[in-house]
C-alpha cells in the first residue's frame, strides 16, 4: 500500500530538488501509474504540476517538451509528430488506453528507465536530449546509461532533423508490454537502430547503409525467450527498413 | 490537505490524506459508478473526466484534483441514458460491470474525435476491457450512436 506522509507542490525546480535530496525516500510524482501499486512509504511526495512543465514549445531547431507533458499530449501534437515521422505516436498508441496516457508523463517515463519502455525506444532513435537538474542538458543515450540517482528530469529536447524514422514493436496481446520494441533513423551514411525490451533497456546500434550487421543482446523473460527475441530482431529490422525506405508521410 | 473539487457540478471542500486515490474519495462521496476493476491501471472501469479529459481515478491522487472539475457517470445521466439505449438495442451489455468506465470513455471520445474510423474507435477504447462481449456488439452500438443524427436528414 502506498503511504504519503507529506505532499509538496514546490514553486521552483530548486525548491523541488532541495526537497528531493532532503530525505533519501522522498520522491518526485510522475503519472503515478506504477507508483500507486507499490508498497512504500514516502516521507514527502513532490508534485511538479505548478512549475509549468506541461508545455510543448517549438522553435526553428527543436521541440522543448516539459517533463510533465503527458504521453497523450505528445502523441496528439501534430507539429511534433509530423517532424518526427510519427515515431512517438506509433510507440505509445498501444500503451493501455488514452485514460492512462492522459496521466503518464514523458518525464516520468524517461526518468524511470523501464527496460520495456516504448517511450525511450522511440525517442532514442531521434536526436533527443534530456535536461536534468543535476546534469544539465545531456543526450538521452547518455542519460539512460546513468545509474539511478536523486535528480529531476526537467525538459526533453528533440531536434528537427528532416531524417526518416520509424518505430515497430511486438506484443503478445494488444496493450500488453512489448516483447521487443525497435526504432530506426536513416542518416546520410548510416542507420541508427534502437532495440528495447530485450528485455534490457533500449540501446543504440549504428551500422552502415550497405552492411547491416546487428548483434543485439537479448535474454529470456516471461514474455519471450532469448532465441525468440533474436528472431524478432531480424524481422523487426526488415520492417523498420521497409518503413524508412518507403516513408511517404 | 484542504482541497476544493467540483464533482458533477457541485463544489466540495474536504480535508484529504495525501495518498487518498480519487477513486476511493469519489466512492466515499456516493459516486458508486466509479469502480476498481483491476487495480493495475489496465481495465478502464474507474474512468472519470477531469476538466473534460478521461483519466484513471485509480491512479490519481485526490490532492492533484484541487481546483479541478471531476465528472462521473452520475453527472452524465442524460448522455449515458441515450448511449445506453443504443447498447441495449445491440445486446452490448451483458454482465454490465465494465459499462460505467466504458460509457465515460465513449462520451469523451465523442467530444475528442470527429467522424472516427473503426480503427480509431478501437484505439481510443483499447483501455476499456470487457470480459463478456468480444466488443462486436459494442462497436455496432457506438457506430449507431455516433451516426444517430444522420438518420433524420
Amino acid at each position: 500500500m502506498l503511504r504519503i506522509m507529506n505532499y509538496a507542490s514546490p514553486e521552483s525546480l530548486d525548491e523541488a530538488y532541495a526537497l528531493l535530496t532532503k530525505n533519501k525516500k522522498n520522491m518526485i510524482l510522475g503519472g503515478m501509474i506504477w507508483l500507486k501499486m507499490e508498497d512504500i512509504q514516502i516521507p514527502t511526495a513532490i508534485d511538479l504540476s505548478k512549475l509549468g512543465l506541461d508545455q510543448i514549445e517549438e522553435d526553428d531547431a527543436e521541440f522543448k517538451i516539459g517533463a510533465m507533458v503527458t504521453l497523450r499530449q505528445l502523441e496528439t501534437h501534430q507539429a511534433f509528430n509530423e517532424a518526427t515521422c510519427y515515431v512517438f505516436r506509433d510507440a505509445v498508441k498501444d500503451i493501455v488506453g488514452v485514460q492512462l496516457r492522459n496521466l503518464a508523463t514523458v518525464g516520468g517515463s524517461i526518468y524511470s528507465r523501464f527496460s520495456f519502455s516504448d517511450v525511450i525506444c522511440s525517442l532514442l532513435c531521434l536526436e533527443c536530449d534530456v535536461q536534468t537538474h543535476k546534469h544539465g542538458r545531456i543526450s538521452l543515450e547518455e542519460f539512460v546509461s546513468l545509474p539511478y540517482e536523486k535528480d529531476i528530469v526537467e525538459y526533453i529536447y528533440v531536434k528537427k532533423t528532416n531524417l526518416l524514422s520509424a518505430f515497430v514493436s511486438v506484443r503478445r496481446s494488444a496493450t500488453d508490454l512489448s516483447v521487443l520494441n525497435a526504432s530506426c533513423t536513416k542518416y546520410a551514411d548510416h542507420y541508427r537502430f534502437c532495440f528495447g525490451a530485450r528485455p534490457a533497456i533500449a540501446k543504440v546500434y549504428n551500422c552502415d547503409l550497405d552492411h547491416i550487421d546487428l548483434d543485439v543482446y537479448c535474454a529470456d523473460n516471461m514474455r519471450g525467450s532469448k532465441e525468440y527475441r533474436k528472431k524478432l530482431v531480424e524481422g523487426l529490422t526488415q520492417k523498420l527498413l521497409r518503413k524508412v525506405e518507403s516513408y511517404v508521410g | 490537505m484542504l482541497v476544493k473539487i467540483k464533482v458533477n457540478g457541485k463544489l466540495i471542500q474536504d480535508d484529504v490524506q495525501p495518498q487518498t486515490l480519487l477513486l476511493d474519495w469519489l466512492r466515499d462521496r456516493g459516486c458508486y459508478s466509479v469502480k476498481r476493476g483491476c487495480d493495475t491501471a489496465n481495465c478502464g472501469l474507474c474512468t472519470v473526466l477531469r476538466d473534460g479529459t478521461p483519466i484513471l481515478s485509480c491512479s490519481t491522487l485526490t490532492v492533484r484534483c484541487d481546483g479541478r472539475e471531476i465528472t462521473t457517470l452520475e453527472g452524465l445521466q442524460k448522455e449515458a441514458g441515450e448511449f445506453g439505449m443504443f447498447m441495449a438495442k445491440q445486446g452490448a451489455e451483458q454482465c454490465g460491470f465494465c459499462s460505467p468506465g466504458f460509457i465515460m470513455n465513449v462520451l469523451a471520445m465523442e467530444k475528442e474525435l470527429v467522424n472516427p474510423s473503426d480503427d480509431e474507435i478501437r484505439a481510443y477504447l483499447a483501455g476499456n476491457l470487457c470480459r463478456c462481449s468480444g466488443y462486436m456488439s459494442q462497436m455496432r452500438a457506438i457506430k449507431a450512436y455516433l451516426s444517430r443524427g444522420e438518420n433524420h436528414e
